[in-house]
């Protein structure tokens, strides 16, 4: 009976003595927070892939929270819907964008762009970055080694064993820009997503003289303006024989894509062409227009 | 007990088949491919347009900084065309091609073979005549050499050091041309002295070169202030940290330069160059390049113009083998694969070394075991695998503190892990992208 | 002449000529006189031993890799092959198969593939399973068979305790160290070539001498662990043995008993497990040294050099940490 009384006894002194200790740390250490901030990471997607620029969800929730306006702040994983619950969390306005996606571009598959040297080193782009200019002759392409697969956290690019190049998955792609950071080449690059996923681009950024190019890769973009001179809406430029299409200004016309001798310009999801429907659609976008 | 340094080092095999072969100077090429950028620092910028004739040693790029150097042609004849061609960075870098022509030197150059040892030049006169051709440090790392010697205000300089040592296995180009043009280097030596105000000469040569310790000595007996030190073999003596701990035991600080100790270090060859430079007029438009390799025929100590096609000194030494795995630009621990052996010779080629196909692989690498080694072996006393392992995981903060930035990349610690991890390139990488942040930083 | 396609890889191009596999095989070559004067003394026993343990560590560790990590098989390293043995060496040479099989499993599957095969295991795989083993199985692990020449006759051998515990269970009633020693049936000159009872590896403290200096000549050990260990246990019996000669053994006894040399220079010299720097291997090693007396002086076991391997092994990255080499350019800079 002694024992139990005794036992009972110590252990309820130490239980208050123990809360009071636990009372007073959790007073003197408490750190007021914005309850505002945890509504706006639960609008957020939680995958904290640093695609806003802040250090995961709970930064980007935060820097919202002390923001005045929401200009310029901008969730690249949840997209507009994301950003407008974290408005109306916040009692703001929240800018729309254009939904976007990571575009590879080079099309330097393993049969149009021959190895002319092996590579002996760990599998990461950065490191054979650091080496050389790559195991073919073009210097500007892709190394095919998956830096950009290792730094997506959606798991949206993926090598492809056939041509050697990341290929991206449309529906997991957020546009968060992880695998541009990561390509040392500079090869990916966030565009519109274009309506019904359709998109038009120039997949080479060979910047080399046109026979340089095209003796290092069948499907490198020569610079020869073939595609600039038949663009009727200026959006396409060429620099150091090198074409870019600028998505704000393109209108899908696809005349482009027919023009080019090395086929470097690339559609994506427009449906089959036939030479009727080709002449229809380029008049249907001009009416629209 | 001959002197060397006490951390680390290892002793690859020495593999120096060209030892004792005569320099022979190769017939000129074609055509030239001359890097605009050859040395440490800013590239130079052409002064020369298309269709321009051009004199051998004729000034073709103009250094474009305090940190960067003057380019001349090494050949005579026409300038082609100015393009991007695949230079021994591996990538493609402005190169001015000229079409060649004869051989004619431009008039200031004195080609006399007699040895003038004519030391009457104040200080300011022989960094000017360095500067003015383009002389960069030899030894592989091509920094501007008159850089090296000013001498920032309010440090003096005690000795001037030269770098004999060639620790790199299988070159030998600076003993030979030690061997060769000895009294020429004991001049250029002196003249170093002079423009820097050290007190003292001392001439570092790894012991495994009894012939060019004992040919130095005899001839530096009649010079004053010079010494010539036999040192042992082990690499990488011919470390700049690592031979002025050697020689002098003064240890240079992390983060620091030789000129913090009252050192300057000098590659033999440079001094050679500097020699040419100020006494004959000789802008740096030819260096000695070791071709060798274990299967090529002859391996050799070559003359080679600036520019010339690499395939150009490789049929001088017996053409290339049939076996052939791995070009490396340099030597065998520091040097840099290339990718074709059509890449130019530069400044900084001192090898061009042809491994066979059986050598050209790496080993096949397993996980670290832990074994310590590279720690062991490392000169600099840091830790391979920790910071390889930081880099990896891109922590920048953590590998400053590990002094990652004092790693000279001498290769001791891949040499001799025994899971063959791949650490330098790591490493590499990580030094690459820290500097990147530091510089970010400052701005 | 087309040129071949060329390699690049970066510097350096050359490569020293030591591999994993070569410094296995060195330690198992290493391990071999020990192996020998086992079977010299415990007969078919030692060879049974051995052949289980080697076999069923290779077979967990390629099971393991082939099943679960689904990696690069390395099986062929030999590092497999060096558990095994350590594992046989480590246990009596009467123990029955299946607990070798069920330590094998727990060195190989528990101690070293759950962090990820060779180079990642903190813990020395061979003595997670001993301890495991003497843990679980703590009859059959100190029941030692008695050393008979040659005795490849099968028969049951009696056993006996080791001169470790003879001692300890002496003390314990009261006797003083000489009485003990005067009715022990080893002479030193037996411990030396290992006429005494113990674990298969652990008995002849010359063989595991001769594989010990084939090691440091081979560069796979260098000395700072191994001696910091002996250095310390000598001189801190020694201690003990001045202040009073009949309480406690003398340093002697304490080197060539047990599984202190197998220790030494065996199992605290793994690569993985001991510290990367050599100040930091002579702090191991002094640690290792402390442990190991503490546990057989005033333990409840008569051997710790075990259990002293494994907590020493527990602190080798915070050694790692705290002893880094020493900088080239410190000294200077205040």
């Amino acid at each position: 009976m002694e024992i139990i009384l005794n036992t009972l006894i110590s252990l309820s002194i130490l239980g208050v003595v123990l809360a009071v200790i636990l009372y007073v740390v959790a007073q003197k250490f408490k750190v007021v927070e914005d309850p505002r901030i945890d509504e706006v990471e639960a609008c957020l997607p939680g995958a904290n892939c640093g695609g806003c620029g802040y250090p995961g969800c709970r930064g980007f929730a935060e820097a919202c929270v002390k923001a005045e306006t929401l200009d310029g702040m901008f969730c690249p994983a949840g997209g507009n819907e994301a950003m407008k619950n974290v408005a109306g969390a916040l009692g703001q306005t929240a800018t729309e964008k254009e939904p976007q996606i990571a575009v590879v571009r080079c099309n330097g598959t393993l049969e149009k762009r021959k190895k002319t040297t092996n590579y002996d080193g760990p599998v990461s782009c950065a490191i054979s970055n650091t080496l050389y200019g790559g195991d073919t002759d073009c210097q500007y392409g892709c190394l095919g080694l998956g830096d950009c697969v290792d730094a997506c956290t959606f798991d949206a690019i993926h090598m492809d064993e056939e041509s050697g190049l990341p290929i991206v998955d449309e529906d997991k792609c957020t546009a968060c820009g992880a695998c541009v950071k990561a390509c040392p080449k500079s090869i990916i690059e966030l565009r519109n997503k274009g309506k019904k996923s359709r998109r038009i681009y120039v997949s080479c950024i060979n910047k080399d003289k046109g026979a340089d190019a095209k003796r290092a890769c069948d499907a490198a973009c020569i610079g020869c303006g073939k595609c600039a001179k038949v663009c009727a809406f200026d959006a396409i430029t060429i620099e150091n024989f090198l074409a870019y299409i600028d998505f704000e200004k393109c209108k899908l016309c696809r005349k482009c894509v027919a023009e080019c001798p090395t086929g470097a310009i690339l559609e994506l999801n427009f449906p089959p062409r036939k030479e009727a429907v080709v002449e229809k659609e380029s008049e249907t976008t001009e009416i629209e227009k | 007990m001959l002197k060397t340094f006490p951390k680390g080092g290892v002793h690859p095999g020495e593999n120096k088949f060209s030892a004792g072969k005569p320099i022979e100077s190769i017939e000129l090429p074609k055509q030239v491919y001359i890097p605009v950028a050859q040395h440490l620092g800013a590239p130079s910028e052409p002064v020369v347009a298309k269709g321009d004739v051009v004199k051998t040693g004729q000034l073709i790029a103009k250094s474009t900084g305090f940190v960067s150097a003057n380019i001349h042609s090494s050949v005579s004849g026409k300038v082609l065309k100015i393009d991007k061609v695949l230079d021994t960075t591996g990538y493609k870098q402005t190169c001015i091609v000229i079409d060649v022509e004869g051989d004619e030197w431009i008039e200031t150059i004195d080609r006399s073979a007699e040895i003038k040892n004519n030391i009457d030049f104040s200080a300011e006169e022989i960094r000017s005549k360095v500067a003015e051709n383009g002389i960069v440090g030899l030894g592989g790392a091509t920094f501007p050499t008159h850089v090296k010697l000013s001498i920032p205000a309010g440090k003096t300089c005690k000795y001037l050091i030269i770098n004999a040592v060639e620790c790199e296995p299988y070159l030998t180009s600076d003993h030979q041309l030690m061997m060769e043009k000895g009294e020429e280097i004991l001049i250029g030596c002196k003249l170093i002295q002079k423009a820097i105000g050290a007190e003292k000469v001392i001439v570092g040569i790894e012991n495994n070169k009894p012939d060019a310790i004992k040919h130095m000595t005899e001839l530096s007996k009649k010079f004053e202030n010079i010494e010539v030190n036999a040192l042992k073999v082990k690499y990488p003596q011919g470390g700049e940290k690592q031979l002025i701990k050697s020689v002098t035991k003064r240890e240079v600080p992390s983060g620091g330069l030789p000129i913090d100790v009252g050192c300057v270090v000098q590659n033999v060859g440079t001094a050679f160059a500097i020699y040419e430079a100020v006494i004959k007029n000789k802008p740096l438009f030819e260096r000695v390049v070791t071709v060798t390799g274990k299967s090529v025929k002859n391996p050799s100590n070559l003359r080679a113009r600036i520019g010339t096609p690499i395939n150009m000194l490789i049929e001088a030494a017996g053409g290339l083998p049939e076996d052939t795995g791995k070009i490396v630009n340099g030597g065998p621990m520091m040097g840099k694969a290339v990718s074709t052996d059509k890449v130019p010779v530069t400044k900084g080629t001192s090898g061009v070394l042809i491994f066979p196909e059986s050598l050209a692989e790496r080993v096949e690498n397993y996980n670290c075991i832990r074994c310590g080694r590279c720690v062991t072996v490392c000169p600099m006393g840091l830790e391979p695998y920790l910071i390889k392992n930081m880099s990896a995981v891109k922590m920048y903060e953590e590998l400053k503190a590990e002094r990652a930035l004092d790693c000279m990349e001498c290769g001791s610690c891949v040499y001799v892990c025994p899971a063959g991890v791949p650490l330098l390139d790591y490493i590499r990488l990580g030094k690459a992208n820290l500097n990147k942040i530091l510089r970010a930083k400052k701005s | 002449m087309a040129i071949n396609r060329l390699t690049l890889s970066m510097s350096p191009h050359d490569h020293g000529k030591d591999s994993v596999k070569k410094i296995m095989f060195g330690v198992v070559i290493a391990m071999i006189p020990a192996l020998l004067v086992s079977i010299y003394y415990f007969g078919f026993d030692a060879i049974r031993v051995n052949l289980i343990a080697i076999a069923s560590c290779i077979f967990f560790e390629w099971l393991i890799q082939k099943l679960f990590l689904k990696g690069k098989i390395t099986v062929v390293d030999g590092s497999a092959i060096v558990t095994g043995m350590l594992l046989a060496f480590n246990v009596p040479s009467n123990l029955p198969w299946w607990i070798i099989v069920i330590g094998s499993l727990v060195a190989i599957g528990i101690a070293k593939m759950t962090f990820g095969g060779l180079g990642n295991n903190p813990f020395n795989p061979a003595l997670v399973g001993r301890v495991f083993l003497l843990i679980s199985f703590p009859v059959q692990m100190t029941s030692w068979p008695k050393v008979s020449v040659l005795n490849f006759a099968m028969t049951d051998a009696t056993t006996g305790a080791t001169p470790l515990a003879i001692v300890k269970e002496g003390l314990k009633n009261g006797e003083t160290f000489s009485s003990i020693m005067n009715n022990m049936p080893h002479s030193y000159t037996d411990m030396f070539i290992g006429q005494m009872g113990g674990s298969l590896g652990e008995i002849s403290a010359a063989a595991l001498i001769l594989g010990g200096l084939f090691m440091l000549f081979r560069k796979i050990i260098t000395w700072h662990i191994p001696v910091s260990i002996i250095g310390t246990v000598a001189i801190f019996t020694g201690i003990l043995y001045g202040i009073d000669p009949e309480k406690f053994a003398n340093p002697l006894f304490h080197i060539l008993t047990g599984g202190m040399l197998l220790g030494a220079i065996f199992m605290a010299t793994d690569m993985v497990t001991s510290p990367m720097t050599h100040k930091g291997m002579l702090i191991f090693g002094v640690g290792i040294g402390v442990i190991t007396v503490l546990i057989r002086v005033w333990g409840a076991y008569p051997e710790g050099m075990s259990f002293a391997i494994l907590i020493m092994n527990a602190f080798v990255p915070l050694i790692n940490k705290g002893f880094k080499p020493a900088r080239f350019g410190e000294i200077i800079k205040k």
